[in-house]
C-alpha cells in the first residue's frame, strides 16, 4: 500500500460520497413536494425498460467473442433461460436452471 | 385492520423470494470481493467499510486499484460519478414508485442498487402487501447479502469443497428473466430494443470499461427524439396515483403471472 491510513480513508469517503450523488441526485431535483416536468415523468416512464436492457448487455460485457471459448456457454444459457421461461414463467426456475447450466458449461464441458 | 407487524410480515414474505437469485451472486460476488482485498493486504474493516458505505460492487473493484496507487481523491471522486452515472436513471424511473414512502425514502435512494432497481421496477407488487415495506425490504436484504459475502470472502474466501467458477452468471440470468417479463407484459417494445442496441452498439464501440457513460448519452438522445412516438399523454393518471392507492405505472404491469 502506498498511501497512509488518512488518504486510504479519504480516498474510501469521496468515492462513497461520488457513488451516493449519483443516487440522491434526482429525488434532490425533484422531491415530492415539486411536480416533476413532463418530461422526466416521460423519462421515468421508458427508462425502467432500457436500462434492464442495458444490465443484462453490462452483465455480459466482459465475455470475449474472438478468444475463450468465444461467448458460447453464455449463448446457450440465455437460450435455455429464454426457453425455460417462455415455458414455465417460473422467475427461480429459469434463473437458477440457467445458471446451473452455465457452471455445468464452463467446469465441465468448455474448460 | 392489520397490525404494523403483520404488514411488515407480509412484505417480507413477498419481497423475500424474489432476492433469492441476489443471495447466490451477491453471496458469491461479495466472496470474491472480499477475497481479492485479503490478498492485495487489506484488513478486515477495508472491504466491510467499503461495502457499506459505497455499495457499489463494480466501483468497489475500481476503487481496490486507486487505493494501491497515488492518492487522488479527485480522480476517485470524477470516477465513482461516472462509474455510477447509471443511478441518475434508476433515480429517475424510481421517483414515482418511491413516492409516498415516507421515513423509508431516504433509505430506499441510499440502499438503491441495479439488482434492487431491478425487482423494485419490475416487480408486481399484490395490492395487498405495502409497497413501501416491500421495496424496503427487497433493498435491505441485497445490501446485507453484499455485506455478509464480503466479510465471509474475506474471512474464509478459498475455502469452499466445491467449485463455484460460473455463479456469478446467476446476475445475467436474473437481468435476462425480468427483461422477458417487462417484454412479454409490454406490447410496446422501443424502449427495451434502445436498452439493448444502444448499449451493445457502444460497448462495441468503446470497450468494456467505457461504455456505460456513451450508453446512458446515447439512450437518452434516443429518447430525446424519439419522444413523439414514445411519450403518450394519455397515460398522464398512471403516473398520479390517488392516496392510498398503489402506484401503478407501465413498468409495474411487466411482471404479471409471476412473483410467486
Amino acid at each position: 500500500m502506498t498511501m497512509t491510513f488518512w488518504q486510504s480513508v479519504a480516498t474510501i469517503a469521496v468515492v462513497a460520497i461520488g457513488t451516493m450523488l449519483t443516487r440522491f441526485i434526482p429525488f434532490l431535483l425533484f422531491p415530492e413536494s415539486k411536480e416533476p416536468p413532463r418530461f422526466i415523468r416521460y423519462l421515468g416512464d421508458v427508462l425502467p425498460y432500457a436500462m434492464t436492457g442495458l444490465l443484462v448487455v453490462y452483465s455480459l460485457k466482459d465475455v470475449s467473442l474472438v478468444s475463450g471459448s468465444h461467448g458460447v456457454p453464455e449463448a446457450i444459457a440465455m437460450l435455455a433461460i429464454i426457453g425455460l421461461h417462455l415455458w414455465k414463467k417460473n422467475m427461480l426456475l429459469s434463473i437458477a436452471g440457467g445458471t446451473i447450466l452455465y457452471m455445468v458449461l464452463v467446469q465441465l464441458v468448455f474448460v | 385492520m392489520r397490525t404494523g407487524g403483520g404488514v411488515r410480515a407480509k412484505a417480507f414474505e413477498t419481497a423475500l423470494p424474489l432476492t433469492l437469485p441476489i443471495a447466490a451472486g451477491f453471496l458469491f460476488l461479495g466472496c470474491s470481493y472480499g477475497l481479492l482485498m485479503h490478498a492485495k493486504g487489506f484488513a478486515f474493516w477495508y472491504p466491510v467499510c467499503m461495502a457499506y458505505f459505497i455499495f457499489a460492487g463494480s466501483m468497489e473493484f475500481v476503487t481496490v486499484n486507486l487505493l494501491l496507487s497515488a492518492f487522488n481523491p479527485i480522480v476517485a471522486f470524477l470516477l465513482a460519478i461516472m462509474v455510477n452515472a447509471r443511478h441518475l436513471f434508476y433515480g429517475l424511473s424510481m421517483l414515482g414508485p418511491y413516492r409516498g414512502t415516507g421515513w423509508k425514502k431516504p433509505y430506499l435512494i441510499f440502499a438503491m442498487c441495479d439488482e434492487s432497481f431491478a425487482i423494485n421496477s419490475s416487480a408486481k407488487i399484490p395490492a395487498d402487501v405495502d409497497r413501501g415495506w416491500f421495496m424496503m425490504f427487497v433493498n435491505l436484504l441485497n445490501r446485507w447479502y453484499w455485506i455478509i459475502g464480503t466479510a465471509i470472502g474475506w474471512l474464509v474466501g478459498g475455502l469452499l469443497p466445491f467449485s463455484t467458477k460460473g455463479i456469478e452468471f446467476v446476475l445475467t440470468a436474473l437481468f435476462l428473466v425480468i427483461f422477458l417479463d417487462q417484454w412479454m407484459g409490454q406490447p410496446r417494445h422501443v424502449p427495451a430494443m434502445i436498452g439493448v442496441l444502444a448499449s451493445a452498439l457502444c460497448l462495441v464501440a468503446f470497450g468494456a470499461d467505457r461504455f456505460m457513460i456513451p450508453s446512458l448519452a446515447l439512450m437518452l438522445a434516443l429518447f430525446v427524439v424519439l419522444r413523439p412516438y414514445l411519450d403518450n399523454p394519455h397515460d398522464d393518471t398512471s403516473t398520479e396515483p390517488k392516496v392510498g392507492e398503489p402506484i401503478k405505472t407501465a413498468n409495474e404491469t411487466a411482471m404479471e403471472g409471476e412473483s410467486r
